[in-house]
């Protein structure tokens, strides 16, 4: 799940991480009272305009502005509110943007690149660190990997200050700073908070791009990108709050919601998969033999005949889908509660496009069985090769 | 022969009374895996009435801790089925108790809490599989896990994989093919989880009942990658290989909590590539996994 930057700076300020000021705005007046109570607050004219979406990029894609005094604010606001916000990350049809965030303006030393990933390899959190902050850090990684200085956060003992002092030097932090070892210190201590809320977030990636030090020596985090791990959902009550979902798929949504995981693709044919690696396997068997997916669809193990009704029926109501491929492997998943999904769905929505049925496993006579006796019009397969010739056939005829 | 488990293994179920606790801990019974114990908290002196292949009679005592049910039982092996955020504490007590091998089946455990799990099982005598995996399987002595029992075939193909129904699907093709296994390890499609490629890949190349190795792999991570680099370097036996994926958009997470191309690392294409020039054979469709294989005898 992801949030806004506005939301990961809320979460930093709790553990004392230090944010510039600023105020999240939902119109545009209520960016030019933002503006205005900011300027009386730090006295400071120069204010920052950020479009809040769930992608990375926002300042080269033209999201962020930075501008003087409330008037140039509302302006600022008035341009961004609605508009189609397209980065590296949002794809080319962009992103609409629906809220901002005001915030004040700093005198800029530096700006820094800080990342908390899970290294899968180390089994650990690891921290990234690299002087080019402010730019794509996948750029960085590819063209001046030595730039960028990595630790690994032991789960027991946490991020040791030693380790963090170790990439306060490595990056020359207390350069161009007033009072360097002030500098340092305020760089350790963001670092050990940061691996601290990691974990007690349950975060999947914690990004600050850029962590700015001030003029003045000040260590500041200018950005807060965090996603957090989903299967830490049931112990964090307040995720559901923080969720935007004008920033979600909602066909993605809807499967979420009823336990199903659902990714859209360009294609036109639909699939309807129990297990991720069959799921997968069966778009790439899909493609092998001509024809495109239209979505990963994973029903899980143990799907019941109301999940599997609302899966076919997401895939029925789709209008690019030309044909659909049902694939089942039967080991916990029956076939006969997969039949019995697939009926009720198409009964209630009718069959307007090709259906081939590949059933294997569990109760797969009885499976077979139903769809016989439902009278539909169903091509049923031997083999997920079979079944996927013969969908293809079936769309491009 | 096999690797890990065979007629000899000692199991106890944690999470036995619960729905798929309790299911499946009755088809491994019914497949012949000696399931000694079971493990609940507070339903200790309970019994678990099952019944084994022949259809007799199978009493299971169930305890209130996997210490209690190891010290009366003899019990070897753990599998767990107790729900997400309950299974990191499982696995610490099942090694605790000092079962050596851990096969853990729970979907949706936390990743900090795996990774304190890692941290915790560092340097000691114990296996774990999983977490989010089928389980394990030695065709016609063991099965520990929801793996449909009655696809597989003992024979010399080790399999390893990262998918629970893709590796059904390869079993089922190398089954009819006449290609027999001798142990089927789902690793699990979690980002950090217990036993890798590398590790399955050394026992099986280590074990004289298996003469070569089918392996699916996914997007997301590089495990296939180093698996690629052991293969290369110390593999003795024939391996082919199928990964899932080639069609799935970047950044986006497939089902599996590992399954995710990110910052352009972790594609299908890297991962064929790397194995390709290890000397593994890739299929080229998930339809031709036991050719492949075959094709390799």
């Amino acid at each position: 799940m992801k949030i806004h930057e506005y939301q990961g700076k809320e979460i930093f300020a709790r553990y004392g991480i230090p944010t510039p000021k600023g105020i999240p705005a939902f119109s545009v007046d209520e960016a030019e009272a933002a503006a205005k109570k900011l300027i009386a607050e730090t006295g400071g004219e120069v204010c920052v305009v950020k479009a809040q979406i769930h992608a990375g990029g926002r300042g080269k894609g033209g999201g962020v502005k930075v501008v003087k005094g409330a008037t140039a604010v509302r302006a600022a606001a008035e341009k961004l509110l609605g508009m189609q916000l397209v980065t590296h990350q949002t794809g080319p049809e962009g992103q609409t943007v629906r809220r901002l965030y005001v915030e004040q303006g700093l005198d800029i030393g530096r700006e820094l690149y800080l990342g908390l990933v899970v290294d899968r390899e180390k089994r650990k959190v690891a921290i990234m660190a690299s002087t080019e902050g402010g730019v794509e850090i996948e750029k960085v990684a590819e063209e001046t990997p030595e730039k960028i200085l990595t630790v690994h956060v032991d789960p027991v003992v946490g991020l040791a200050q030693y380790q963090a002092r170790k990439l306060a030097y490595g990056l020359e932090i207390g350069k161009q700073s007033p009072n360097p070892k002030e500098t340092i210190k305020q760089f350790v201590q963001t670092l050990t908070t940061l691996a601290t809320l990691f974990e007690k977030e349950d975060c999947s990636l914690c990004e600050v791009n850029p962590l700015v030090i001030t003029k003045s020596g000040a260590v500041i985090a200018l950005d807060a990108k965090i996603n957090f791990d989903d299967n830490a959902a049931a112990r964090h009550p307040g995720w559901p709050q923080l969720m935007d979902k004008s920033e979600e798929d909602p066909v993605e949504l809807e499967a979420n919601e009823v336990g199903l995981n659902y990714v859209a693709l360009e294609g036109d044919i639909g699939c309807l998969v129990n297990g991720a690696g069959l799921a997968m396997a069966t778009m790439d068997i899909i493609q092998h033999h001509g024809g495109k997916p239209a979505n990963f669809l994973d029903v899980g193990g143990g799907a019941n005949k109301d999940q599997v009704e609302k899966a076919f029926r997401m895939i029925l109501s789709s209008e690019k889908v030309k044909g659909i491929f049902v694939n089942i492997f039967g080991g916990i998943m029956r076939c006969d509660v997969i039949a019995e999904g697939v009926v009720a769905a198409t009964k209630a929505l009718g069959l307007k496009v090709p259906l081939v049925v590949r059933l294997e496993g569990t109760n797969v006579e009885q499976g077979k069985q139903i769809l016989k006796q439902s009278g539909l019009r169903i091509e049923s397969a031997d083999s997920m090769a079979d079944g996927a010739k013969k969908i293809v056939a079936a769309v491009q005829a | 022969m096999s690797v890990l488990v065979n007629s000899e293994t000692k199991v106890v179920v944690q999470g036995i009374t619960g729905s798929a606790g309790s299911f499946h801990a009755t088809q491994c019974i019914a497949y012949g895996t000696k399931v000694v114990a079971g493990c609940t908290p507070s339903r200790g002196g309970e019994t678990f009435a099952a019944k084994g292949p022949g259809g007799e009679a199978v009493n299971v005592p169930v305890f209130d801790t996997v210490a209690e049910a190891v010290k009366q039982t003899g019990a070897d092996t753990s599998c767990i089925f107790v729900p997400a955020l309950g299974a990191a504490d499982a696995i610490l007590e099942a090694a605790d108790a000092g079962c050596s091998l851990i096969v853990a089946i729970t979907e949706g455990i936390p990743v900090v809490d795996m990774i304190r799990v890692r941290r915790a099982l560092e340097g000691r005598p114990v296996r774990l599989i999983g977490p989010n995996c089928p389980g394990i399987i030695t065709p016609g002595a063991c099965k520990i896990g929801i793996m449909p029992g009655h696809i597989h075939k003992a024979g010399n193909v080790g399999v390893v994989s990262r998918s629970g129904t893709l590796t059904y699907e390869a079993v089922g093709q190398l089954s009819a093919l006449g290609l027999g296994q001798s142990t089927c390890i789902g690793i699990g499609g979690d980002p950090v989880g217990g036993l890798d490629f590398v590790d399955v890949l050394r026992l099986f190349n280590d074990d004289p009942g298996t003469n070569a190795v089918m392996m699916m792999g996914e997007i997301g991570g590089n495990a296939e990658e180093r698996a690629a680099e052991f293969i290369k370097a110390h593999m003795k036996k024939p391996v082919a290989a199928f990964i899932a994926g080639t069609t799935a958009p970047p950044g986006k997470r497939m089902g599996h909590a590992g399954a995710i191309i990110s910052g352009g690392k972790g594609t299908a294409k890297d991962k064929i590539a790397a194995l390709e020039s290890a000397g593994v054979k890739v299929a080229p469709s998930p339809a031709e996994m036991g050719v492949t294989l075959k094709s390799l005898l």
